[in-house]
């Protein structure tokens, strides 16, 4: 394992810039996230850092060592893709045992088995080994796939959305797993994908991206309690929080044109008050129920509180509790 | 428009029996989500219905009619598929109205419905462009164009969110749920993500190897769990399961559960000693000093709004869902209490949810 960094780098494809002036460090041990939408730039960076493209600008750095310039096989890194490619005549056990037969690697064939073995138990595919990998359901093979990296130990591991072709259950599981096992075998992993629970719950750091730009790295704490800007308020956080006109409150401090309210900055009590809103629905989405308010027109949605009961067509006062405040251009606005 | 009517329908590939006695009714106009993990026979039971499989036995019928060995071209359905295959050469116009060319539609019918098509979708600005150019959520919105313009009977949906990201897949939840009430088709929708299924179905069935356990709406799939696989599968993280060994008697309204009585649910049905499970969802424990289950603070994971706090116990480790203002230390005992009307008591040995009056309020299905 060891300590991975970004400096500087740009990319462009054609006329798209799809990485401008990344810096990131990578400490070693460390569980990065990157977080953004589709086409922010999250990929590239991992395809820079494994050599699989190189940058316009910048330089990669591996342990202090730039390697930049260095071919894929050189810079000690194992990638896991988003859609698993196996080899579909070899066994599961083959397909995990690929990369350490290598001949330049020279691992004796016990320490191959031990080191499959104790994997494939980690991730509870320690019955499927004989199986050819073709007899193994979508989430058997992605298991497989994330297993074929987890038995070498580079320097990094680049994920790209391992977990995203995966059912919510198994993505829960799989979760706690990779995060346990990324603890046990100290790994450092830079982690790309789009969904904030995977983001929130296994990395030590988050790295929003969007449009090419890391808008703001922290702890998923910092980022949810502190974001830089109402862009990255609105990336975590379940239901995304509501961005309302300062005007409709009553209050705000000087150039505040946005208030963002949680579920959290908002008292909700029966009965109208110095803010009213009515009850739209309440939607039960299995693991949260939403409350859906009508605020003076807009829509206004937190979690609903169980024990609160209430129903369609009903009116409540709103208060604010501690909200974040935003300028005209989304940036924070000391409280 | 038209019911679907499954009967008792059978898959087996070579010796993988992949649907066993596949049975439920999707009424006219019914939204209707077939949910499960991978290899559960979902597809292949959708697949059937479309025609595109032969059942090893059973029967489908379409508005009553045996369609079982209809060809899929014979059924009326449009099938949407998890990758949406457009023709790249074709600009959105005529990749919508396509399937309508093949049927030998005049000209100016065609044209008519791919416009009216694009206007119920809302993509009238992009049907001169070319597909190629086009993002996710407005390639999607062309394979439902393509869909729709056939006014089939019924729509057949194989994962069509699985390839977009989070967010686009959440508009496009809200999108589909829209659709489906502007046209009142009836729809079968396969996916593995509950979000999806709450969020659109007005019922669904879950299966798992191959077996529909639950066909209901989503709040009682949630709230009134059919089976220990169904409590298990919906709900993130799921119900927690507290295994003890008792004895109920109809009309019980606590089980005894170590030194403590635990009330639930008056028992609408009696059981002799045996293995029960106790569930609970994450939601629904409390934390309380004088709880009746005790245990240490094994971690946190932080979620914004809410944290959910996992627990060692004598019963395994159980998760609370918490407000993130509480604070919780690793190592920290913790007593733990649950809310009494929401609790679900599983037969160990068949997984079967016992009657208790918490079933009493739920839809019939």
């Amino acid at each position: 394992m060891a300590e991975v960094e970004i400096v500087s780098v740009s990319k462009a494809f054609g006329k798209t810039q799809a990485l401008s002036d990344l810096s990131l460090t990578i400490g070693n041990g460390e569980f990065v996230a990157l977080l953004g939408p589709t086409g922010a730039g999250k990929t590239t960076a991992l395809r820079l850092i494994a050599g699989l493209e190189q940058p316009d600008q910048g330089s990669i750095r591996i342990d202090g060592r730039d390697v930049t310039g260095d071919a894929p096989a050189d810079r000690d890194v194992a990638f896991v893709f988003q859609q698993y490619s196996l080899y579909p005549h070899l066994t599961v056990f083959d397909n995990m045992a690929f990369a350490l037969r290598a001949p330049t690697r020279r691992v004796p064939e016990a320490d191959i088995r031990a080191k499959v073995q104790e994997i494939a138990r980690l991730l509870h595919i320690e019955t499927k080994l004989d199986n050819k990998a073709t007899q193994l359901s979508g989430g058997q093979m992605q298991r497989v796939a994330i297993g074929r990296a987890l038995v070498r130990s580079p320097s990094i591991y680049l994920m790209d959305e391992p977990l995203s072709s995966l059912d919510a259950k198994l993505r829960g599981e799989l979760r706690l797993e990779l995060k346990r096992i990324q603890i046990e075998l100290g790994a450092t992993i830079l982690y790309v994908t789009h969904d904030q629970t995977e983001a929130m719950t296994m990395a030590s750091r988050i790295g929003v991206i969007e449009g090419g730009r890391l808008m703001q790295i922290g702890t998923p704490r910092e980022i949810y309690e502190n974001p830089v800007n109402a862009h990255v308020a609105a990336r975590l956080g379940q239901p995304v929080i509501n961005l309302l006109p300062a005007a409709l409150f009553a209050g705000a401090p000087h150039g505040v044109e946005t208030i963002g309210a949680r579920t959290e900055h908002l008292t909700i009590a029966r009965g109208s008050g110095d803010v009213s809103a009515t009850v739209k629905r309440v939607e039960h989405l299995g693991d949260q129920s939403h409350l859906h308010l009508d605020l003076a027109g807009r829509p206004v949605v937190t979690l609903a509180d169980p024990e609160a009961g209430f129903g369609a067509g009903e009116v409540v006062s709103l208060r604010l509790n501690k909200p974040l405040f935003f300028d005209a251009k989304g940036w924070r606005v000391a409280a | 428009m038209a019911q679907i009517k499954v009967e008792a329908l059978d898959k087996s590939f070579g010796s993988f029996h992949a649907v066993k006695s596949a049975s439920f009714t999707v009424e006219d106009g019914q939204f209707l989500c077939l949910l499960g993990p991978s290899g559960c026979g979902k597809t292949t039971t959708l697949r059937m219905i479309a025609g595109l499989e032969l059942p090893t036995a059973g029967t489908i019928r379409l508005d009553g009619e045996d369609v079982t060995m209809n060809r899929a071209s014979a059924r009326d359905i449009a099938f949407v598929f998890q990758l949406f295959a457009l023709y790249p050469h074709m600009n959105v116009r005529r990749n919508i109205g396509f399937p309508l060319k093949c049927e030998g539609i005049s000209a100016a019918e065609c044209d008519r419905r791919v416009v009216e098509a694009a206007r119920i979708l809302r993509i009238s600005h992009l049907l001169d462009r070319s597909v190629s150019g086009l993002a996710g959520g407005d390639r999607q919105r062309v394979a439902l164009g393509r869909a729709i313009v056939r006014k089939p009977k019924c729509f057949l949906m194989d994962e069509p969110l699985g390839a977009l990201d989070t967010e686009m897949r959440e508009a496009m939840i809200h999108e589909l749920r829209a659709l489906h009430d502007r046209l009142g088709a009836t729809t079968v929708y396969v996916t593995h993500d509950q979000l999806e299924a709450m969020a659109m179905a007005d019922r669904i069935a879950v299966m798992n190897n191959g077996v529909v356990e639950q066909v209901a709406s989503p709040r009682d799939i949630y709230d009134r769990p059919a089976s220990l696989f169904v409590a298990d599968f919906i709900g993130s993280p799921p119900m927690n399961f507290l295994p003890f060994r008792g004895g109920l008697q109809t009309g019980a309204a606590a089980i005894r559960l170590g030194e403590r009585d635990v009330a639930i649910p008056a028992a609408r049905e009696a059981m002799a000693e045996s293995e029960l499970v106790l569930g609970v969802r994450p939601e629904h424990v409390r934390f309380t000093d004088r709880g009746m289950v005790r245990g240490e603070v094994y971690g946190t994971e932080y979620l914004g709004t809410t944290q959910i706090v996992t627990v060692t116990t004598s019963y395994g480790a159980l998760k609370a869902r918490s407000p993130s203002s509480k604070s919780f230390r690793t190592g920290e005992t913790v007593g733990l209490d649950f809310r009494p009307d929401t609790l679900s008591i599983f037969d160990k040995a068949s997984g079967r949810a016992i009657r208790t009056a918490l079933h009493e309020g739920a839809a019939h299905g």
